[in-house]
């Protein structure tokens, strides 16, 4: 049984396209057949993030207008057999997104993969719309910060009204995934804390994934962070966030950096 | 089959009926009374489409060719004729519009049947929402109450005619008695509202007194000002 996921946000920059490359990785290195799709046309990203820049030939909007074929576009990863990558459009913008064009690809994609995981562009516009428009899950990835917050709860509304899901009088099943969440600044009361974040969304929690170099170290070198260092704490919380969406219950708790008595030192010069 | 069809004489009916028509009264100088036509024109477009008018030319004097430039003025303004009145036949063509005699004055009513309206089932007047209104949402109820099991999110709006109930936090815009419906109030379980609003009177989250802030409270009207107190 395949399931449509999208990585939705609203608000730029919080994690979104990390998100899709770690849970995609995490979901495929479990054995599921995976697809990322990224639907952020004319600022694609997430061939970068996956590390797959160089063999980029055809693209989502190449499958949507029909002048490729879906298995011409898809990118086979070089390091899991069972993870793929759909690849945006640098050179068009999202108005070359069809609701039609859209839903056969994402038909299409359903039938060959296990999971397709869209990674949405920011802002409510066509871009975001349609990525989320055939979605059966959602993951809202939200930093503990107001602005954040109030963006995914514009999108959460988005989501219970704008899909093919809630058209048809169904549910969109979300999910909150709080990301770049430092314990050490919450305790301090500079962050929003967990509880007020699902308070005010009102939608279960995924995750938590601590604010950590790891992330940026494994972007610049175009690895999904689950699989650069699968030892840090923020893989070890996306591989749990991963098994939480499968059905798997985990306890929830909130990952801390292992650090060196030489790293604490040194940060806390630099504070 | 017994009979065969008779061609039978077909008798022609005439049934009388009448329509109301605005009345143009044309004021000399006829390009200022124009003028004033196109204002009404750009105010609101298509006021005249598909109305028919009368022209009473009683109080003008115009010559048979000066009748006959009014009228293409009023037809390049979209304005049909339909008939004119106040003035002798003599000065009208075959071509014009006929002249019309015996205009009774009434009242035009803009939206004639609302009869059958309040003939119709009671439209129920609350409304319930079961789920948090999300930021970017707008809940907009003229017709009374609207109760509200969730929380009313940070840029999202509720509008109601009547009160305004909310069971979780209100963080949003909230207004109440939007048709003038003073006694209207709001209530929720939670304030942190951005604006609270009965009646037109509001108050925005920098007046709203700071010791309240998530707690129960209520708004209502106290004459010109609006009151905001904890709840119990």
């Amino acid at each position: 049984m395949s399931k449509v996921l999208v990585v939705t946000s609203g608000k730029g920059g919080v994690g979104k396209t990390t998100t899709t490359a770690a849970l995609g990785a995490a979901l495929a290195q479990r054995g599921d057949k995976v697809v990322v799709v990224d639907f952020d046309v004319g600022l694609r990203n997430l061939d970068l993030v996956m590390g797959a820049e160089r063999r980029v030939v055809f693209d989502l909007i190449n499958v949507v207008q029909g002048v490729a074929k879906l298995p011409q576009a898809l990118i086979r990863d070089k390091r899991l057999e069972n993870l793929w990558l759909l690849p945006a459009s640098q050179t068009r913008d999202k108005d070359a997104l069809t609701e039609q064009g859209v839903g056969n690809v994402i038909a299409d994609l359903r039938s060959r993969f296990d999971w397709v995981i869209c990674d949405s562009p920011a802002g409510i516009e066509r871009g975001a719309s349609m990525a989320m428009r055939y979605a059966d899950e959602a993951v809202i990835v939200t930093n503990p910060e107001v602005s954040s917050v109030r963006d995914s709860d514009r999108i959460i509304g988005m989501l219970d009204s704008k899909t093919v899901r809630a058209e048809k009088g169904e549910r969109v099943t979300k999910h909150i995934l709080i990301t770049r969440y430092d314990s050490s600044r919450a305790s301090r009361g500079e962050m929003l804390s967990i509880d007020d974040i699902l308070e005010i969304l009102a939608t279960p929690l995924l995750g938590i994934i601590p604010e950590s170099q790891d992330v940026l170290k494994a972007s610049n070198v175009g690895t999904p962070v689950t699989l650069a260092n699968t030892d840090g704490a923020p893989a070890r919380a996306y591989i749990d966030a991963a098994k939480r969406l499968c059905g798997e219950t985990v306890a929830m708790h909130i990952p801390a950096e292992r650090r060196g008595l030489m790293d604490r030192l040194l940060r806390r010069r630099a504070a | 089959m017994e009979a065969a069809v008779k061609p039978q004489r077909q008798m022609v009916r005439l049934r009388g009926r009448s329509y109301v028509a605005f009345v143009f009264v044309p004021t000399v100088p006829i390009q200022d009374w124009l003028l004033e036509i196109d204002a009404t024109i750009a105010r609101s477009p298509g006021f005249f489409v598909g109305r028919p008018v009368v022209v009473d030319l009683s109080s003008v004097d115009l010559s048979q060719s000066g009748i006959s430039h009014l009228l293409t003025s009023l037809q390049d303004r979209n304005i049909r004729v339909l008939g004119i009145e106040g003035v002798e036949e003599a000065r009208l063509t075959p071509a014009m519009p006929p002249l019309l005699t015996g205009g009774r004055h009434c009242v035009v009513e803009p939206n004639a049947p609302k009869k059958a309206e309040t003939k119709q089932t009671k439209q129920p007047t609350s409304l319930l929402l079961e789920t948090p209104v999300r930021s970017g949402q707008t809940v907009i109820f003229p017709e009374g109450d609207i109760t509200i099991l969730g929380s009313v999110g940070s840029g999202a709006e509720v509008v109601a005619g009547g009160s305004i109930h909310v069971y979780g936090a209100l963080r949003g815009r909230a207004m109440a008695g939007v048709n003038g419906h003073t006694s209207a109030r709001i209530y929720c379980q939670k304030i942190e509202a951005e604006l609270l609003a009965i009646d037109g009177f509001y108050q925005t989250a920098d007046d709203i007194d700071a010791a309240l802030r998530g707690k129960p409270a209520q708004a209502w009207l106290q004459g010109n000002t609006m009151r905001i107190t904890a709840l119990n």
